[in-house]
């Protein structure tokens, strides 16, 4: 435990290279993301960003033996491309948020508590331990006092914003080193986009969280460092800040000023 | 010139070519076709009232109809028109079926829309489609020259025409179809549900059983009583396989009765407008409501999942 402690970085991409078929998705992509930031991930769209993001707890391969992939990630220095990796622990670390929230077809109470039914140890968790998981875990998202009186009704009949920080708040029982997050705010209004951020912001810190975003307001915002992706390559990462004032290549910079994408 | 223009435009608004023919041609034609399946029911389902109905005031005893097991229509001085046996040979054999049919198709359809892939789910689909277009007196013909020697063997009885014959023919018959509907049922369910779950860690199997069977569950039902009407209103292969005398089974291995059965074997041997003719069609009407109220409480279930 004490050696995960004193890790520098949560995640550790080194060499990825990506196909769909014939198609090359990512180049040779290297990618260290610090423990407990906030990291975005910005570039045109087809850059190959949601690739890699997809590519870290590997929900890629869904997609069958038409997509290949070469390199090395690493999560808290476990090497997750090796064949003796399950997928299900490595997807209980690696959490995800996708690009339109998609909450199951169940209760807001089984939404909440999907992750942590499918992965207790113990069969017969108590209704008092799940009751104060549930609790945690919406509070945590910002949600309990909306939802706190409905949390039988099923989860599809909540606001788009609602849904999405509901599809955080079903990680937090998993206590998931990574949260990868796709877009996240894409399905959402202004106001929602920001109350979002806003709670992304609160679980800095406990959480590394990697977003991939089209919005390069939300990436000055809503994140400590920035990458920067075009065709498939990672071009350059540096602090939110940095990268935004002192973009260090040209392709970044016509970026950020809007000459493309 | 000015004016010439503008009365120019207004004709061309006039204008109808052929395309505009050829809409309104098509858009009658699926009316009368749409309005004609309605019209074609309500005549069959009167037709077979105006045959049937008078049965109801005229030797019917409602005691007798439904509470007696002895059907001698044909007795000269004492006919009998009890249709219980007919029903509980009916009942039988399509609850035999069913029992083999709705696990076996519902897993049959499980791995076909979750867990195969490729190549081997183009042919299992095509090889469930190709069963399910075996004509019924095929069937038939495989419970009386295969089933029932096979039966006979296997269990020591003397005849091997009965429930258990008919019933797992029955099965056979109805697994297609419901194979079919629960797959469709199965592939309605949006990936991203399957996405979401899988993200979360859970397995193909915890997917499976508790994100997309629950979230089919009304095209499952639906599958299942789909399979049930097919059962109720099977006639030739249970005609040829159940052994067809009349009786209150006991066991697996009897020889059972069903409605339709009834009416296929004796319609012709009526005379029109005759006491046993009415009562034919009176059992037309029974299985003819049991099969609508069937299929209703079916789509009333699908209707139900689609409102979400």
């Amino acid at each position: 435990m004490d050696s995960v402690e004193s890790l520098e970085f949560a995640i550790q991409v080194d060499k990825l290279n990506s196909w769909y078929g014939d198609f090359q998705a990512l180049f040779d992509v290297d990618l260290e993301v610090k423990k407990g930031s906030v990291t975005s991930l910005i570039g045109p769209s087809g850059c190959g960003k949601s690739t890699l993001l997809r590519s870290i707890n590997r929900i890629n391969e869904r997609l069958g033996s038409y997509t290949r992939i070469s390199g090395t990630i690493r999560i808290l220095d476990h090497d997750i491309l090796d064949e003796s990796v399950d997928l299900s622990q490595l997807r209980k670390r690696v959490g995800m948020v996708f690009q339109r929230p998609n909450p199951l077809p169940l209760s807001i109470r089984d939404n909440v508590l999907f992750a942590h039914r499918i992965h207790g140890s113990s069969k017969n968790l108590s209704k008092r331990e799940e009751e104060r998981i549930l609790e945690d875990s919406l509070r945590t998202v910002l949600l309990w006092d909306d939802v706190k009186d409905r949390l039988g009704r099923d989860a599809r009949g909540l606001s788009l914003e609602a849904q999405q920080k509901l599809c955080i708040a079903r990680l937090i029982p998993l206590k998931p080193s990574v949260i990868l997050m796709d877009e996240p705010t894409s399905a959402l209004d202004p106001k929602g986009t920001e109350a979002l951020e806003q709670m992304i912001w609160t679980l800095a810190g406990e959480y590394t969280i990697l977003i991939v975003t089209h919005n390069m307001a939300q990436a000055r915002r809503a994140s400590t460092e920035s990458a920067f992706m075009l065709l498939g390559k990672l071009v350059e990462k540096q602090n939110t800040g940095d990268l935004f004032l002192n973009p260090i290549h040209q392709q970044t910079a016509d970026y950020i000023e809007g000459r493309y994408g | 010139m000015n004016s010439d223009k503008k009365v120019l435009v207004c004709q061309d608004m006039d204008v109808r070519d052929s395309a505009w023919y050829w809409d309104k041609f098509f858009q009658i034609l699926m009316l009368v076709s749409g309005v004609s399946a309605i019209f074609l029911i309500i005549s069959i389902f009167f037709f077979i009232t105006k045959e049937g109905f008078s049965f109801f005031f005229e030797p019917f005893s409602f005691r007798e109809f439904f509470l007696s097991s002895v059907w001698r229509p044909t007795s000269l001085s004492n006919p009998s028109y009890g249709i219980l046996a007919l029903v509980i040979g009916t009942a039988s054999v399509t609850g035999f079926a069913m029992l083999l049919a709705v696990p076996f198709s519902l897993c049959a359809a499980i791995f076909i829309s979750e867990f195969a892939s490729g190549r081997v789910r183009e042919v299992l689909k095509v090889l469930v489609e190709l069963l399910a277009a075996i004509p019924s007196v095929v069937w038939g013909f495989i419970g009386l020259s295969i089933m029932n020697p096979l039966i006979i063997d296997l269990f020591d009885v003397p005849v091997g025409l009965g429930i258990l014959n008919s019933g797992i023919i029955l099965g056979l018959m109805a697994a297609p179809i419901m194979t079919t509907i629960a797959e469709d049922a199965l592939k309605a369910v949006p990936d991203h549900y399957r996405e979401a779950a899988e993200a979360l860690g859970a397995t193909k199997w915890q997917v499976t059983f508790r994100v997309v069977l629950p979230a089919a569950k009304n095209g499952l039902v639906a599958a299942i009583l789909l399979g049930i009407g097919r059962g109720f209103g099977e006639t030739m292969a249970v005609l040829m396989t159940s052994g067809h005398s009349i009786n209150l089974p006991t066991s697996p291995f009897d020889s059972v009765r069903a409605l339709t059965a009834t009416i296929a074997a004796e319609l012709g041997e009526t005379a029109v407008g005759s006491d046993h003719y009415r009562a034919l069609f009176t059992l037309g009407i029974l299985l003819f409501l049991v099969t609508f109220v069937i299929n209703l409480t079916a789509d009333i279930v699908v209707k139900g999942n689609k409102r979400h």
